[in-house]
């Protein structure tokens, strides 16, 4: 029962990652395309500048979590992943970097650069993630250890000797950049006004349908390259409603008349898509792709039930207060940012 | 040594020496700042205020390297270090999980609110979210250091069937009698650099005959909180040297370059270790301290390296050695500095004293070799363990890592540290030359 109460809190601060963090990447994903002028850039740093750092601590703090509770898990996969992962912590200093300096001095050369080097990682950022989440739907050629190492890349397909990038891998990250660029985009619709809050709609209308195709493709895709998830499904049909989160989230986003209500259905549309990918693997968290026995569990690979017990203790109250200032933060920068300069 | 693993230690290495410049000065400045924003609340003078503004906004560069080098800390417990995580990760993983829970949220909440904010907050809302960043920079601290004392001293764990470690006694964990003389340690190191690097900026003004109302005030207050940490920084010292003579004795003799087991051992103020003949070159030696600092008692016997096989010596003395003698020495011409300067203010005479607002404003980067060299003693005297007495450092690297990809890895980080640290210093110099009264309303 514990390793499970663990599993679902780890699912929920990723989640919570990728709705919180997952629109201000997705902001700085599209941010080159719907602005027209270094003070439009400068609302869109505006309407992250004072939670950015908040949101990516979901997922220092979904990190640290996943470590002390399933141990083997984060041994293996960040050892497994080392390539990309130190990839992602470069594009990670780059992004933070970019976003910190660039509003320290006004110039021709430094404000264009530190512009580019957010929107390149930002756009970076969110297809390695998706390519991550990929790497774990199709699964990793782990040993009788529990180890592995990919390369990044092999020969694209994903076979028996599979690296990180391959077609299945790189389609599942274009579809979170393109779902992270329509939250971004949704997110700045809300948070801005005039002539950018338009553009970024248009943005978003136009992503719905590529995003829509995608979509599709990745899910037929995942149900090829992991049988399990079928199995999973006609075990348990109730985990329909995952993939229904997802399909609702999508059509709203669409369809509501709000700009806030069109957000919302967005982070609805990505907690539906990683709760369908995760329920798919499910009790599996880094299957294995040549043998399922070798696959890790939450049950292999948790720690003891007493460090899952004391873990409770202070997860719960630390959240709490976490919840809370995040609500307090997100309450005194609420509303539309302006340019006040 | 195998090569892989040599990769993997100079990659730990480097990337932590490299971030912990930026958190000691948070760490300490976010002290100081409280200090200015209450003095400015309690008095109403509004140049405490502005002063305050002006340090937030160096606080706030150095706050941002901090976080992007902290980040891959965490990741490379897993990357690099995959044995020692499977093994250990239940039990430091509930240290560095609550650093992110408890510290993290608390302060890239506040802080945004802290830096953008004031305008639109009271002054005592203003002044308690100053509060807040210096706490939750200062849990952050406490819970690393609980982290890197548990592989110093292993507490409140027991081992399960299949040899992985697993947590006993939470309380254990957190109460570790080495986590606490080391964090007060490294919290007051931290003020150290803190009140050097605003005493220094305020005698460079001061010299330079710019913003001389604010120069006095950084001189005055950076060299009260010298004065005051450095000489509590040598009592929590003295603590944490009795805990490593307690739990890490052969530690102790390598730090102190003790070859031969002594009553009534000297204390090797400089000199060379040479771990061929095992001696100690050209030694200035001060009879009898060494067993009086260590025991309290000047003829006590304090074992030397010769009393412990090769295997469980730090695997590289001689830089131990150093690292130990350098956070010492330093540490001593701190309180020296501090005191000369703090009777100089006393007196009135230190704003005119040249000489001394020079040597103050000189000393800026020895603090942050102090500190760097104190964890270099940590760390280096925990070899050749990973966790003390349990896991060999051979035995915690990934197995599956190879020494090319850790290469390559090390070398991006070289070159991405390098870019970000011009930066650094580029960003921070133009705030120094503006100076404080920029922008004022």
């Amino acid at each position: 029962m514990l390793p499970f109460i663990w599993f679902c809190l780890v699912a929920l601060m990723i989640a919570g990652y990728v709705i919180l963090d997952g629109f201000d990447l997705g902001a700085g994903a599209i941010h080159l395309f719907v602005t027209r002028s270094a003070a439009e850039r400068k609302l869109v740093l505006r309407s992250i500048g004072a939670v950015w750092d908040g949101n990516e601590v979901w997922l220092l703090a979904a990190g640290g979590t996943l470590y002390f509770a399933f141990p083997p898990l984060y041994a293996s996969s960040f050892s497994g992943f080392y390539l990309p992962l130190m990839m992602v912590l470069w594009l990670l200093i780059l992004r933070g970097v970019s976003i910190e300096f660039r509003n320290h001095i006004d110039s021709p050369i430094w404000t264009p650069l530190w512009d580019a080097g957010f929107g390149i990682s930002s756009a970076l950022l969110a297809i390695f993630f998706g390519a991550a989440l990929g790497n774990v739907i199709r699964g990793v050629p782990l040993d009788q250890a529990g180890e592995f190492f990919l390369p990044l890349w092999t020969d694209f397909t994903p076979g028996p000797r599979p690296g990180v990038l391959d077609w299945y891998t790189i389609l599942i990250g274009v579809l979170a950049f393109l779902a992270l660029a329509m939250h971004g985009a949704l997110w700045l619709n809300y948070k801005t006004e005039g002539d950018l809050n338009a553009r970024a709609r248009s943005v978003a209308r136009t992503l719905w349908w590529p995003l829509g195709l995608v979509m599709l493709a990745a899910t037929a895709a995942s149900f090829s390259v992991q049988p399990r998830i079928l199995s999973n499904f006609r075990e348990y049909p109730w985990g329909v409603v995952f993939p229904l989160l997802a399909v609702g989230g999508f059509a709203g986003m669409r369809w509501s008349k709000g700009e806030l209500q069109a957000f919302l259905w967005s982070c609805v549309f990505l907690a539906g898509m990683l709760t369908s990918a995760v329920f798919g693997v499910f009790p599996y968290v880094l299957p294995s792709n040549t043998s399922p026995t070798l696959g890790l569990t939450i049950y292999s690979a948790a720690t003891a039930e007493y460090g899952l017990k004391a873990g409770l203790a202070w997860w719960i109250p630390g959240m709490t207060l976490a919840a809370c200032y995040s609500v307090f933060v997100y309450r005194k920068f609420a509303g539309k940012v302006r340019d006040q300069a | 040594m195998d090569s892989a693993l040599a990769v993997h230690r100079l990659h730990f290495a480097f990337t932590v020496t490299f971030h912990y410049l930026f958190p000691q000065l948070t760490m300490g400045l976010a002290l100081l700042i409280v200090v200015l924003k209450t003095v400015a609340l309690k008095t109403g003078d509004q140049q405490y205020n502005r002063a305050a503004r002006f340090w937030a906004k160096i606080f706030a560069i150095n706050f941002a390297v901090g976080v992007v080098t902290g980040i891959p800390m965490e990741f490379q417990f897993g990357t690099n270090w995959s044995r020692f995580s499977k093994a250990a990760g239940g039990v430091i993983g509930q240290t560095l999980a609550m650093e992110g829970v408890y510290s993290f949220f608390l302060e890239s909440s506040f802080i945004g609110l802290f830096i953008y904010s004031e305008k639109t907050l009271s002054p005592l809302a203003h002044w308690a979210s100053s509060v807040l960043v210096w706490m939750g920079s200062w849990l952050s601290g406490f819970f690393i250091v609980a982290t890197d004392a548990w592989m110093q001293h292993p507490t409140g764990y027991a081992l399960g069937p299949a040899g992985e470690i697993r947590l006993e006694s939470f309380w254990g964990l957190i109460l570790n009698p080495w986590a606490w003389w080391q964090y007060l340690h490294t919290m007051l190191g931290a003020i150290v650099t803190g009140a050097y690097v605003m005493a220094a900026v305020g005698a460079f003004y001061l010299i330079s005959n710019r913003h001389s109302s604010y120069g006095r005030i950084f001189v005055r207050v950076g060299v009260m909180g010298a004065l005051v940490a450095s000489l509590l920084l040598m009592a929590t010292g003295d603590g944490q040297g009795r805990n490593v003579a307690l739990y890490q004795p052969v530690t102790l003799a390598a730090s102190e370059g003790l070859f031969d087991t002594a009553q009534g051992a000297p204390l090797a103020i400089i000199g060379q270790p040479d771990t061929n003949t095992e001696r100690l070159d050209n030694p200035l030696l001060i009879p009898r301290v060494l067993s009086f600092v260590t025991y309290r008692n000047w003829a006590a016997e304090v074992k030397g390296l010769n009393q412990y096989p090769r295997d469980q010596w730090p695997d590289n003395v001689p830089l131990l050695y150093y690292s130990f003698h350098i956070m010492v020495g330093l540490g001593t011409v701190f309180i020296a500095i501090a005191a000369i300067c703090a009777l100089w203010l006393w007196r009135g005479r230190l704003f005119e004293a040249k000489a001394l607002l020079w040597i103050l404003m000189l000393s800026l980067p020895f603090p942050y070799i102090a500190n760097t060299a104190g964890w270099m003693t940590a760390e280096l005297g925990r070899q050749p363990w990973l966790i003390y007495g349990m896991m060999r450092t051979a035995a915690g690297a990934s197995p599956t890592v190879s020494a090319g990809n850790a290469v390559f890895t090390l070398l991006g980080f070289m070159g991405v540290y390098t870019v970000v640290g011009i930066l650094f210093i580029f960003l921070v110099y133009r705030e120094l030359e503006r100076g404080p009264e920029e922008g004022e309303a």
